[in-house]
């Protein structure tokens, strides 16, 4: 006998409302119900963080958050960062700065930095390094990941 | 011995040689600004002159740091990975796999499984009984019997984690729930979990030279004993397949192929008695390779099998506790390896007896990796006589396959380690005993009398001491740092080592060029996408020879039926062999494209020139013909198009190569070691690597850089352990532990050299894949015995805190 509940979710601004199994996790809601298949799952045990998403602001890994958990609740997933399809500064960094390769941990770093900077408007590099070390990546080394992140920092101080 | 190999693959078309023209070297400038005049192939006779040689040409897109075509859609998280694929109706799959190392299956009970509600199917290996089991895909001929993989077990299972069950359900959630009912009866068999304790499966000798003389007449012996852990490539990306067959038309489709799709077409259309034409695997992005992903699984028959007999699209996605014992591991070998030494240092002769622990099967790789490490130890010494013994064991412990750098690293490791212990032994310096036997220029091509992979062993170009040289340059403020940090009372130390590498394996690779009426330029290349930036090299290298911005190039990589002779990505092919076939096929693009331009401008081909993307007749710079008009003017119906024409603006060629190419290069580590925490922080680290030519600088850092990441791992990190009974101990990212942003260094220097272009292929390039991680394990355990002071070898790695605690006592 399943356990469905109602719930009601509002993604990168737009609402849905949706009946999920209650032991569903917030990654399948997302990327099976809803179709935001930008967030990654890679290891479905809150290691990696690829699947990192926002609620309510705050980073949390979607494959260890129960659909029903983020009922009534705002997610932003990495779908929702670039706007009018004009890619946002912490995107084109990660591409200027070569911070990806095979881009499967992507998503989840960006969505760690954006809440992070966010909440940390002045990080040093070495914090910056520490932030980056929530997440796996297998491909770059890390290297163009803190350099793109710490741009940013520095990009929107400077512009503010 | 059983391979699918020579039976499937489809004969491909004649095969085009061009003839071998080194490249200058590129300047020195990071902004190139010509391009190096290169020869036109030598099957291209009336070529008019390579519009590239001209003073005209005003850019060089080779060479060049465009940004890479591949990052819009995966900073969008818009990328096409194999989990992002939803059919309607389809089915999800889960694997029941074996819960015990070695035993004989003497019931697997499904009953309490399929009566669940909504379980539509449960395959055991009873169902299978009459199907082959998996092939080897790179054969040598030699490999015992009884080695290869079932897809499912059937009578006998040989580690924890091969596959015994699938269970098929409406839901994924519901087929795990299923699939924990399945009740599997074991009647335990001795598990072997130490290569050391067992009989090999088989072994080879690989030697020239008189070595043993050398070692009873040496000066200096010098021997060590050590073994790098078994560790694994594990990109991010988990497995997973979708397959959806068409009832009417006879067609399957697959998605979540990688690597290899071309090979894995034919090995599933031969299991599955089809036509390889009706057999369609998908383009994909993958998250990540590495050598594991893509090869040949009992997932990638089990899946379309299933989607065949249900009749509903079937979809199987691996979760990372299943991926940690399914996925190809690697790694695990101990060396005996020992160099006898004149009296001034120089070596006379090498010998190593390899333990490789191959796990439970023999896989696609078959001895690939055995072979690997005793072809490419000599490394780039002059090596008078050699005798390598390798035993490859099968254990009770996941099979292993290829890993970045397979061979190169583990052997790399044991040659640069022993080097470091003679040195010492013989009382010179640990630079100069490498100096003085590193092959010069003037010696090369140097031909070794070993064959890996089909091929003889013939080191093509460069001048090793000089990029040796080059790298202690600049780390020369490196050792003075360590030097000041001792004196403070830290545990320094500094480490190099030299390696050979090897790329661009053939046999051949396929590409297509078309040019659309729009001026937009796709290829079909059969390489695929791994995250390594393979769409935009391509492009770039249609771009140069087509005199037209990459944007306009749009690449599509391991679709089989776009390209249906795509041999690849592995052995850092794509670029080197891929590349190559890209730049024939664009080049034959261009003469069919300057003839056409002559009959629609009056004039004799000669006289047709391509300049700024445009094509116009010498003397009548006015009158010009775009990409797109020539297009047209060779489309059905056009008035340019003679009878004998085909039409289309499209040239398919095949580049074929006999010999690999040899990259090489230096890296060097700083470490502090903590002696109380037995902690290792790698303070300081260059990667300095010759690449023949850099297509993308960028991109080639960027291998080098995240190569040095992953290397660390092996090197002080990772490691599957198994207990007694042969569980694996290491299923979580909590227990097996890959380099996060705090384990790397701060930054990894970089030194791409361009000095020595490759002369095999039309590009002088030789593959950068690889170079970062292969010398990590060995620089790293270099400079920790250099730090701790150690008289004899490291013996182990990882150099995990327990190991090094237990080293500085």
């Amino acid at each position: 006998m399943k356990d469905l509940q109602l719930i009601t979710l509002t993604v990168n601004g737009t609402e849905h409302e949706l009946v999920v199994e209650s032991r569903r996790t917030l990654a399948d809601v997302l990327r099976h119900d809803l179709g935001y298949t930008g967030t990654h799952l890679g290891c479905e045990h809150g290691i990696c963080g690829a699947c990192t998403v926002l609620i309510d602001g705050s980073p949390a890994r979607a494959c260890l958050t129960f659909g029903v958990q983020a009922d009534g609740c705002s997610i932003s997933t990495v779908e929702g960062l670039a706007s009018d399809g004009e890619l946002s500064d912490l995107q084109r960094a990660f591409s200027e700065r070569h911070a990806l390769q095979c881009g499967f941990c992507t998503p989840g770093f960006l969505m760690l930095a954006e809440a992070y900077l966010a909440e940390y408007p002045n990080p040093s590099t070495e914090e910056v390094r520490e932030v980056v070390a929530a997440n796996l990546c297998r491909c770059t080394g890390y290297q163009g990941i803190v350099e793109a992140i710490s741009d940013v920092a520095r990009s929107r101080r400077e512009s503010r | 011995m059983t391979s699918l190999l020579g039976d499937l693959t489809v004969a491909p078309p004649a095969p085009v040689r061009p003839r071998p023209s080194p490249a200058p070297p590129r300047p020195a400038s990071p902004e190139p600004s010509a391009v190096p005049d290169t020869e036109p192939p030598a099957d291209a006779p009336g070529l008019p002159p390579a519009p590239d040689a001209g003073p005209e040409r005003s850019r060089s897109v080779i060479g060049s740091r465009v940004p890479r075509h591949e990052d819009d859609r995966l900073v969008r998280g818009q990328g096409k990975f194999v989990d992002d694929v939803d059919r309607p109706r389809q089915a999800h799959v889960r694997i029941v796999r074996s819960t015990v190392a070695h035993a004989r299956l003497v019931a697997v009970d499904v009953a309490a499984a399929r009566a669940v509600p909504g379980v539509v199917f449960v395959l055991t290996g009873a169902d299978l009984i009459g199907l082959p089991p998996i092939p080897i895909r790179l054969p040598r001929g030699d490999e015992p019997p009884g080695c290869l993989q079932p897809v499912l077990a059937h009578d006998e299972v040989r580690y924890v984690g091969e596959p015994v069950a699938a269970v098929v359900a409406e839901d994924p959630y519901l087929a795990e729930d299923a699939a924990e009912l399945v009740t599997v009866e074991y009647a335990d068999l001795p598990v072997v979990v130490d290569a050391s304790t067992a009989e090999p499966a088989t072994g080879f000798d690989v030697s020239y030279g008189d070595a043993e003389a050398a070692f009873a007449t040496a000066r200096h012996v010098v021997e060590i004993d050590v073994s790098v852990g078994r560790h694994a490539a594990v990109p991010m990306e988990p497995r997973g397949l979708v397959a959806d067959y068409d009832e009417a038309t006879g067609v399957l489709e697959i998605w979540g192929a990688t690597k290899v799709p071309v090979f894995n077409r034919n090995v599933i259309a031969t299991m599955l008695d089809l036509p390889a034409s009706r057999v369609h695997l998908h383009a994909m992005d993958a998250g990540g390779g590495f050598g594991a992903r893509g090869e040949f699984y009992p997932e990638d028959l089990l899946i379309p099998w299933l989607a065949r007999r249900l009749r509903r699209p079937v979809k199987w996605a691996e979760d990372r506790a299943e991926n940690l014992v399914a996925l190809n591991h690697s790694r695990q070998q101990r060396h005996r390896i020992a160099a006898a030494f004149a009296v001034d240092g120089t070596l006379l002769a090498l010998r190593d007896h390899v333990v490789h622990d191959n796990g439970a099967y023999l896989r696609t790789h078959g001895l690939l990796v055995p072979e690997l490490t005793v072809t490419m130890l000599p490394g780039p010494y002059r090596l008078p006589a050699y005798a390598a013994r390798i035993d490859v064991v099968l254990t009770n412990k996941t099979p292993c396959g290829t890993y970045r750098a397979p061979g190169r690293y583990e052997g790399t490791f044991a040659r640069e380690h022993l080097l470091d212990v003679a040195a010492d032994r013989i009382g010179i310096d640990r630079a100069e005993v490498r100096r003085r036997n590193l092959l010069t220029p003037e010696e090369l091509p140097h031909r070794r009398d070993l064959r890996a992979l089909g091929t003889d062993v013939v080191l093509d170009a460069g001048d090793y001491p000089g990029l040796f040289a080059t790298a202690l340059a600049r780390t020369r403020d490196w050792a003075t740092e360590a030097r000041q940090l001792r004196e403070r009372g830290r545990t320094v130390g500094l480490g190099f080592a030299v390696f050979l590498e090897k790329s661009g394996l053939g046999p051949h690779e396929t590409a297509d060029v078309t040019v659309e009426q729009d001026g937009e330029v796709t290829v079909h290349s059969g390489g695929t996408s791994l995250g390594q930036g393979i769409e935009t090299v391509l492009a770039q290298i249609a771009a140069q020879r087509l005199d037209i911005d990459d944007r306009a190039v749009h690449v599509i990589n391991g679709d089989t039926n776009l390209q249906p002779f795509g041999v690849g990505s592995w052995a850092s092919r794509s670029t080197v062999v891929g590349g190559s076939a890209v730049d024939l096929a664009a080049t034959a693009v261009l003469e069919r494209a300057l003839q056409v331009a002559a009959r629609v401008l009056g004039v004799p081909a000669e006289q047709v020139r391509l300049t700024g993307g445009c094509f116009s007749a010498i003397g009548e710079p006015g009158r010009r013909l775009s990409w797109g008009d020539v297009a047209g003017a060779c489309a059905p119906g056009s008035p340019h198009l003679r009878p004998e024409d085909t039409p289309g603006l499209s040239a398919r060629r095949v580049f074929a190569v006999d010999h690999m190419t040899y990259p090489y290069g230096v890296h060097v580590a700083l470490v502090d070691v903590d002696r109380d925490t037995g902690h290792v922080e790698v303070l300081r680290y260059l990667v300095a690597y010759e690449v023949g030519r850099a297509i993308n600088p960028t991109l080639v850092e960027g291998q080098l850089i995240g190569g040095v990441a992953q290397g660390l791992g092996g090197a002080l990190y990772e490691s599957f352990v198994y207990d007694q009974q042969g569980q694996p101990q290491a299923t979580t990212f909590m227990d097996y532990l890959m380099p996060t942003a705090e384990e790397v260094p701060r930054r990894v220097d970089t030194l791409v050299t361009e000095d020595a272009p490759s002369p095999g292929n039309p590009l002088g390039v030789k593959g950068a894949g690889e170079g970062g991680i292969t010398a990590v394990a060995a620089a790293t355990a270099n400079a920790v015995r250099d730090a701790l002071g150690l008289t004899g070898d490291v013996g182990a790695l990882p150099l995990s805190p327990h190991r090094v605690v237990a080293l500085s006592r």
